[in-house]
């Protein structure tokens, strides 16, 4: 069961995730990222480092997250493989303060 | 065999790059330097025929998923620019003095290869053992296969709250059945199957939520086919309530308590146990019985005394440390190559073109991908030096005539001994079956390569 990224990355995209993750199974969009299912290995090293707890397992994710598993199944077949970590979106970090309040 | 003509000279003019070890930070080092659109020719030495490190060697045979990764690092081999030495050693074979003479850097990729003791009496005693010599015998290592375990004893006691333990403690936990599908050593399932071990124990140190498990692995005892993991806090109510030292801690702490309200009916069982400190092993010319003492906290809280288990196996998993190579400066505190960002240091100053990435730089820490990131900036730092650097006097090329090594295996060597493993174990229902002996290895990889 791969790991998603849910709605709480949108407006951060702090990429964390990208730099950790074994096989660049994330993409990203103007957003946020998501990830590849079928690269997706279950190693877990991406949920620990997102400064904003975004990322889930699938099996774990509440009913009104559940939404997210095809968004990222389909997002990660339409955008580019993240490379490498880039800056976070402006604003991340006062958005990052707002949910861990 | 293929003739020593063939070994491919290396382009005029760029630079060159020796990475040592053949593992995940050894692999993402190459790539960081591959992809980085300098010129530069990477050359990678593994001290075995078989590339891939502790994914090979050390990740769980009941973990295939994770072992996918391998799939990356065949891409990153197929880079232009990358040879592969498999079966050439550092110190026994090739020095790193001569490596350095013949590329500009050379990156230690060589990870933490030494299990920490827990320096306790009786930890020599026959049924004492590394957790990770453990992990290499089951997992088909070379130069563990020839190990045993007495798994005739009933009881084990696992030292440690990290992921090997579990490890460990879920191989030790499994039924044959579980594990048969899986690439784990023949040698090791035959031993396992006739296993009399029925009690485990997990003991560390700290309290529940002070362990270094990750959840989802603690899960997985969760659903084992003939063991229950068993937690009892039973008088100390305090040690269920405590918080967590990090999330991921948390997250253990929360399957924990699952596991406290579970009922217990399989014929096995995992025990997790807290707040132990290692006394000693004692024993009649083997282990018999492990001693741990109560913190001063419980001593005055809950007036508890020693803990006694009575055991026939202990092994031990409280973290690694870095293998010392000659000539490189060692941090004994860190139990790594001394380093300041992957600059290899001795006495605070840079040794110029001596760097380290991995286990061998950040200690044992971290997921397979965590390696990537120590990796990249491990380059970042090799890539700013390269300019101030001389070239070195000598040539790859010339560094096997002044060695003794005759052969070695290069990537399309190491496909045929792949090839031939996934044959063997497609016969009988595992993804591959490993040759667990260096010559069964050549033998596979045709001969290998002849310098």
């Amino acid at each position: 069961m791969p790991y998603v990224v849910t709605d709480l990355c949108s407006g951060c995209r702090y990429t964390e995730c990208v730099s950790v993750c074994p096989v660049e199974c994330f993409h990203i969009d103007d957003t946020m990222t998501y990830i590849d299912p079928t690269n997706c290995i279950d190693c877990g090293g991406c949920v620990p480092v997102c400064p904003v707890g975004a990322i889930k397992a699938a099996h774990k994710l509440p009913p009104d997250k559940v939404e997210w598993i095809e968004i990222n199944r389909r997002r990660a077949a339409e955008t580019p493989v993240a490379m490498g970590k880039l800056p976070p979106l402006p604003g991340a970090d006062e958005r990052k303060a707002m949910i861990l309040r | 065999m293929i003739a020593a003509a063939s070994t491919p000279r290396l382009a005029a003019g760029r630079y060159r790059i020796a990475i040592v070890g053949g593992g995940p930070s050894g692999f993402y080092a190459a790539e960081a330097l591959l992809r980085s659109g300098q010129s530069v020719d990477v050359d990678m030495y593994e001290r075995l025929p078989v590339p891939y490190g502790l994914v090979r060697f050390g990740v769980a045979p009941d973990h295939p998923k994770l072992k996918q990764v391998t799939r990356v690092f065949d891409r990153i081999a197929e880079l232009p620019g990358f040879r592969f030495f498999g079966a050439v050693e550092i110190d026994r074979d090739v020095s790193v003095a001569a490596l350095r003479s013949c590329y500009h850097a050379v990156i230690l990729a060589t990870g933490a290869a030494v299990g920490r003791p827990v320096d306790v009496p009786g930890e020599r005693l026959p049924g004492s053992h590394q957790a990770g010599d453990f992990v290499a015998w089951y997992n088909g290592h070379p130069d563990f296969r020839h190990l045993r375990f007495d798994l005739a004893a009933e009881h084990a006691v696992i030292i440690g709250h990290g992921n090997v333990a579990l490890d460990v403690a879920r191989i030790l936990a499994k039924t044959p059945e579980e594990l048969r599908h899986t690439d784990i050593a023949a040698h090791a399932l035959e031993a396992l199957a006739a296993s009399r071990v029925r009690e485990i124990y997990l003991v560390g140190r700290g309290g529940p939520g002070r362990t270094r498990f990750a959840a989802k692995e603690l899960q997985e005892f969760a659903e084992l086919a003939d063991c229950d993991p068993v937690v009892e806090f039973g008088d100390r109510p305090e040690l269920a309530a405590s918080p967590g030292a990090d999330s991921e801690a948390e997250a253990a702490l929360k399957v924990l308590r699952e596991f406290s309200t579970r009922p217990v009916a399989k014929q096995r069982r995992c025990v997790f146990l807290f707040g132990l400190t290692p006394f000693g092993i004692e024993g009649d010319g083997r282990v018999r019985r492990m001693l741990f003492s109560p913190s001063q906290e419980q001593v005055r809280s809950a007036g508890r005394g020693y803990v006694a288990l009575d055991c026939g196996l202990v092994f031990s998993s409280i973290g690694r440390r870095a293998a010392p190579i000659s000539g490189i400066p060692y941090d004994e505190a860190r139990g790594v190559h001394a380093n300041i960002g992957g600059r290899l240091t001795s006495g605070g100053s840079v040794l110029p073109g001596l760097y380290v990435c991995g286990w061998g730089k950040r200690g044992p820490q971290g997921t397979i991908g965590t390696n990537r990131a120590c990796s990249v900036e491990t380059v970042a730092n090799v890539l700013a030096d390269l300019p101030h650097f001389d070239a070195p006097p000598s040539h790859p090329d010339h560094l096997f005539a002044a060695t003794s090594i005759r052969r070695y295996v290069d990537y399309p060597a190491w496909g045929r001994i792949d090839a031939e493993e996934v044959a063997r174990g497609g016969a009988i229902g595992k993804p591959r079956e490993k040759l667990v002996a260096v010559e069964e290895m050549f033998a596979a990889a045709g001969g290998g390569v002849a310098c």
